[in-house]
């Protein structure tokens, strides 16, 4: 056991519809880190995440949160451990039904952490770090769909977590726009302090904001390393991944 | 005859209905418990109510005042027609006299409550299964975990408590309504004095007819929640699943309350 590390993957295991996904994934991240977990569409690297906040139970294998285990928690633990987490999901899943404002002080209002004026500073300064101040009343329709990722981040980081995942922050972007999030994204790191565990395919933004690669493949990490070593690695399933190729040992299905 | 039970197509060919009503009859066993667990979970969650009174009072308000004025209409044309129908039934065998009685004990009773129930069931039931249905394909519902927040605290909670005090005073409202609407038949149409139907519904009128069918309406309404609520959460399948969560939620509560109407008709009457 790695005891630097803050969250420990062991020997996940997870099939839906008897078809298996995650075939005994082991993983490390350190506290601090920001890192990428790279893999095609339909890999399981978003199952993986959610495996990580507990949103998905898996048939085998453990996860341990600072050593305490999610896998096995109660509920009631479960849920004390996901304030250490924000997470950005894919199509932000905002609340539709509520403005900016309400859903980016959800978390902290059911809660009750904070008083009324300071969840309005904490909003205030949350949607400015996303470069999206005076939005507070709008609706998510009124939004295009980077301004809905800032608003998902914003949510994501109300509650001070320590850790913030981040499933697929640039797919579906333009490529300013996914520069703009990948900014935002080293911007939280080095000033919250978080460790960040990024979920992508994009090669552009994860050498960008990552400093840790791990790559899925086939339901398991084949390939861990630094951006330097993912840059000049020989494996042949990585390498045509990092290089977008169409030939090589990964398949077109 | 001799059947030749090693050809493998004639096994195949016997197997598969006996294994298709094997898997049918598991799920549903399967399900009937996936519902009974979410609602101990609700119930168990009660305490949550007061600090989510915002959410049930907005629930109340699209559960019940939004309701009202379909709930008014179709219950006005079934006293109007049980009324008409009654009349002729009537014909020869009973005096007219008692047509307010008939046509007021079977609304309290029976279709007050169950044409009520199965409104809802379209209305409110479906509505809940959409709208948690395509929160869940659009991961609002992870988001909220995501949160720490519970979606069973803080989504079915407020629709079920709100959908099972709305659905017996909604009840009571389509009971007048549709009394009403039997008074006109008989009055306009029939020509019976008010006084006369009137009379006839007082002497006939017992408080255990309307206590009862405000009971089986206490049950729909929480039936269409918590069918709603399942259904909702277990969406998949993007757009196209949540259509099919909002026929499914509609088929299985309506379904649900015809039986559960059943079987409390014989414990109540």
């Amino acid at each position: 056991m790695n005891f630097l590390a803050v969250i420990e993957i062991r020997n996940l295991q997870k099939s839906f519809n008897g078809k298996p996904v995650l075939r005994g994934v082991d993983l490390d991240i350190q506290k601090g880190e920001s890192q990428i977990i790279i893999g095609r569409s339909g890999c399981g690297k978003s199952v993986l995440l959610k495996h990580i906040i507990g949103l998905i139970k898996p048939e085998a294998g453990q996860i341990f949160i600072d050593g305490e285990e999610v896998t096995a928690s109660a509920t009631r633990d479960l849920y004390r451990m996901r304030r250490k987490f924000g997470m950005l999901f894919q199509g932000a899943a905002l609340f539709d039904s509520m403005t900016v404002e309400e859903n980016v002080a959800l978390g902290v209002r059911e809660h009750r952490m904070f008083d009324e004026a300071e969840i309005n500073r904490r909003v205030v300064e949350k949607l400015e770090l996303v470069g999206l101040p005076n939005t507070q009343h709008l609706k998510p329709a009124e939004l295009s769909g980077g301004m809905k990722k800032r608003v998902g981040l914003a949510r994501a980081l109300m509650m001070d977590p320590e850790f913030v995942l981040y499933d697929e922050p640039t797919t579906g972007l333009d490529p300013i726009t996914s520069d703009a999030i990948n900014d935002l994204i080293i911007e939280c790191n080095k000033q919250l302090g978080v460790t960040s565990i990024v979920v992508t395919h994009d090669m552009t933004s994860a050498y960008k904001v990552g400093n840790r690669f791990a790559m899925l493949h086939d339901g398991q990490v084949i390939f861990t390393g630094t951006t330097d070593e993912v840059r000049n690695t020989n494996h042949a399933v990585v390498r045509q991944f990092i290089e977008g190729r169409a030939d090589g040992p990964l398949q077109i299905y | 005859m001799e059947i030749d039970d090693t050809n493998p197509r004639l096994r195949e060919r016997i197997a598969r209905p006996i294994s298709a009503v094997g898997r049918m009859v598991i799920t549903s066993i399967e399900q009937t418990g996936a519902i009974f667990i979410l609602l101990g979970k609700i119930l168990r969650s009660s305490f949550h109510l007061w600090r989510n009174r915002r959410l049930v009072l907005d629930q109340m308000l699209l559960i019940g005042v939004h309701s009202l004025p379909l709930v008014s209409i179709i219950a006005v044309f079934t006293g109007a027609v049980s009324a008409w129908q009654a009349a002729y039934q009537f014909e020869g065998l009973v005096p007219l006299d008692y047509l307010g009685a008939g046509t007021s004990t079977a609304i309290f009773i029976e279709l007050g409550p169950v044409l009520t129930g199965i409104i809802l069931a379209g209305r409110v039931g479906s509505s809940i299964a959409a709208e948690l249905g395509t929160m869940k394909v659009t991961e609002q519902i992870d988001a909220l975990e995501s949160l720490a927040i519970d979606p069973v605290h803080y989504l079915a909670l407020p629709r079920f408590f709100a959908a099972t005090m709305m659905t017996p005073v909604l009840t009571i409202f389509a009971d007048f309504v549709a009394v009403m609407g039997a008074f006109i038949v008989s009055n306009i149409l029939i020509g019976q004095a008010a006084h006369v139907f009137f009379d006839s519904v007082q002497s006939s009128f017992e408080l255990r007819s309307l206590l009862g069918g405000l009971t089986k309406a206490l049950v729909f309404g929480a039936t269409i929640a918590v069918v709603g609520c399942f259904v909702g959460f277990r969406t998949s399948g993007g757009a196209e699943g949540v259509g099919r969560a909002t026929i499914q939620a509609f088929v299985l509560s309506a379904g649900l309350i015809l039986i559960h109407d059943y079987i409390l008709a014989t414990i109540i009457f």
